[in-house]
């Protein structure tokens, strides 16, 4: 048997940059360096554990959709192990929101063949984590989302959810749509074996024509939502700062009181 | 006047929080519509009711507790077509957010997550959000369908605002995708007794500074002194000294109470992220450089061993 898991993730502007909007109200992709999303490294790290852990043939493709420079997100993957890499790329894509690129990936990932889907739980820009849902409904395959733990066998996933009220045990038929949280395992670094292998794996460029997907189907003028106004938040009022000297959790207690806490 | 779906939160009837948040949010846009599922989705119906709840569509069936997720957005789906709202608020939750973004999809609209905040506008509601770990708040729209947003906790009060709230039952048929995931096994979290951390008016947190499980006590303390939930950031929850249901940040709980307290916190963006629209903001750190400082309303240089001790014996005091 083998078993075909494509890894989505994403590039994204540096979190510790100074990350702000272009004039489109867009994220602005050019002041700040960017990278492959530090959650979608967990992602890579459970296809990699997967494979590692299976009797069968495992095929792990990594798939972005996004600008030229995405092709860095695709290297770091390749360079922790995976084996090839698809590139969607095309300037219609451009403010694409969350709905379309589900689109996006669904027609890729359709394209590419998969048995199994496995996304990080959010981007580190974004931040919304619906994707991976929104890909499952799309391919009309079950959601085993948000886990902390993951394992295959044979034709089965199988997962741990730790919800808000309560932790979930999962489980599904492949083909499914994982999604890992940063609580499933440290990332490996590449090796330095691992980034000179990675030169020579193949990735694949694909357009919207590729994936039979129109241009008025994606894209910030085709969005389902629309950003009306990005306004910077006012940097807070520098507040009181004391040095303890004895009497800083008094002094605190005060502060506290005078705002009406106690 | 238009109604605006709500979806309803609850534990077994219990309705949390959040849900009477959004209520009092939905009535800015229009008459809110109930919809609760599962077991004891009836008992909801008169807290929704003293909130603003017109009506309350309840359907109950062993799916939605069996089954991740699919369930519960074909029922939102159904109560959807059957009032074609104007609207269709969800708490934004992990599951809140995947419910509405599924929802969003087979609807043909947009979906927006974490507003803070929710106004009537002339191109439907505008909704306020909160980016770049709070660097930046955008207002936004959907433009295509029934607008499906997700609101955090905390965005609003909650407001007694009685309506009828007739209870109506709800007829579901679940899709073939709806058994898809099943939940083989669910151990519910233990309660601390003390307030949900994303509830809470007052959250306590402490970091990699409070140094040992053990040491965890000193936070809990002052937590309880000021009937506070607790916090921690990744680099404690990584030792192992707190769980991971109490991580506040980017990958954890982002909360927003009227008092933030950090102790031993050096304030990573991604811890930021999770608390920067907090209120009032305090720190207790023994670095004077770490960046928490220039977030704080009030900010205490020294031994957090020292001073979280002290403050929570003249907090004691204070109450008598
Ligand atoms: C993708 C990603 C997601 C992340 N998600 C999160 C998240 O959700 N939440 C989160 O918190 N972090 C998150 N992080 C980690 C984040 O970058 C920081 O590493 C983390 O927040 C640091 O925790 P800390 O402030 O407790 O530790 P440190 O940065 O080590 O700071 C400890 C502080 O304690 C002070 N201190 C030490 N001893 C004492 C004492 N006795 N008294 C007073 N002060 C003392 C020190 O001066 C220091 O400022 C994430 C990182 C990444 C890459």
């Amino acid at each position: 048997m083998s078993l075909r898991i494509v890894v989505t993730v994403k590039y994204v502007p540096d979190a510790t940059g100074d990350r702000h909007f272009a004039d489109d109200l867009t994220v602005d992709r050019d002041d700040v360096d960017g990278l492959l999303s530090e959650l979608d490294e967990y992602a890579v790290e459970q296809a990699l554990q997967i494979s590692e852990n299976s009797d069968d043939d495992v095929e792990i493709t990594v798939l972005t959709v996004g600008p030229e420079d995405a092709k860095d997100a695709l290297r770091k993957a390749l360079s922790m192990g995976a084996d090839k890499a698809i590139h969607v790329e095309d300037d219609d894509l451009h403010g694409t929101d969350a709905i379309g690129t589900s689109l996006v990936l669904a027609k890729a990932v359709e394209k590419a063949g998969y048995d199994l889907v496995i996304s990080g739980m959010a981007s580190t820009d974004g931040t919304m984590g619906v994707v991976p849902a929104l890909l499952a409904e799309r391919l009309g395959v079950p959601q085993v989302t948000l886990l902390s733990e993951v394992s295959v066998d044979g034709g089965t996933v199988k997962g741990r959810r730790d919800g808000d009220t309560a932790t979930e045990q999962l489980e599904a038929s492949l083909p499914a749509v994982v999604s890992v949280t940063d609580q499933s395992g440290e990332a490996r670094y590449p090796s330095f074996k691992g980034i000179m292998a990675a030169k020579k794996k193949p990735v694949e460029s694909w357009d919207l024509s590729d994936l039979d997907i129109d241009e008025d189907e994606v894209g910030l003028e085709n969005a389902w939502t629309a950003v009306d106004s990005a306004t910077e938040r006012p940097a807070r009022t520098a507040g009181t700062i004391v040095k303890d000297e004895g009497e800083g959790g008094k002094q605190l207690a005060a502060f506290l009181a005078e705002r009406k806490f106690v | 006047m238009a109604e605006v779906l709500v979806y309803v939160d609850h534990v077994d009837g219990a309705v949390r929080k959040p849900t009477l948040e959004l209520l009092t949010l939905a009535r800015r846009i229009g008459e809110p519509v109930a919809v609760a599922l599962g077991n004891g989705a009836a008992d909801t119906a008169a807290a929704l009711a003293e909130h603003g709840a017109v009506k309350v569509l309840t359907h109950e069936a062993a799916e939605y507790a069996d089954y991740l997720v699919v369930p519960k957005v074909d029922a939102l789906q159904a109560a959807a077509e059957a009032v074609s709202p104007a609207a269709v608020l969800v708490p934004s939750s992990a599951e809140g957010k995947e419910i509405a973004a599924r929802l969003a999809l087979r609807l043909g609209s947009g979906v927006i997550t974490d507003a803070v905040d929710l106004e009537a506008g002339d191109q439907g509601p505008v909704a306020t959000q909160s980016v770049f770990a709070a660097a930046f708040t955008t207002k936004s729209r959907v433009s295509k369908g029934t607008p499906v947003i997700t609101v955090k906790p905390n965005s609003a009060a909650v407001e007694p605002a009685p309506a009828a709230g007739a209870v109506e039952a709800l007829s579901v048929s679940f899709s073939a995708a709806a058994t898809g995931t099943k939940v083989t096994a669910r151990t519910p979290r233990e309660s601390t007794g003390r307030p949900e951390l994303t509830e809470a008016a007052i959250v306590v947190s402490g970091g990699r500074g409070v140094n040992g499980e053990e040491n965890f006590a000193i936070i809990e303390a002052l937590a309880d002194s000021l009937g506070a939930a607790v916090g921690a950031s990744r680099a404690a929850v990584d030792a192992g000294w707190y769980p991971h249901t109490n991580q506040v940040g980017q990958t954890g709980k982002s909360v927003s109470p009227q008092l933030y307290i950090a102790s031993g916190i050096s304030g990573a963006i991604q811890h930021r992220a999770g608390m920067q629209t907090s209120k009032t903001i305090v720190a207790i750190n023994k670095d004077a450089e770490a960046p928490i400082f220039d977030l704080v309303d009030y900010g205490v240089v020294g031994d957090l061993f020292d001073v979280v001790p002290q403050l929570t014996e003249e907090v004691k005091s204070r109450k008598g």
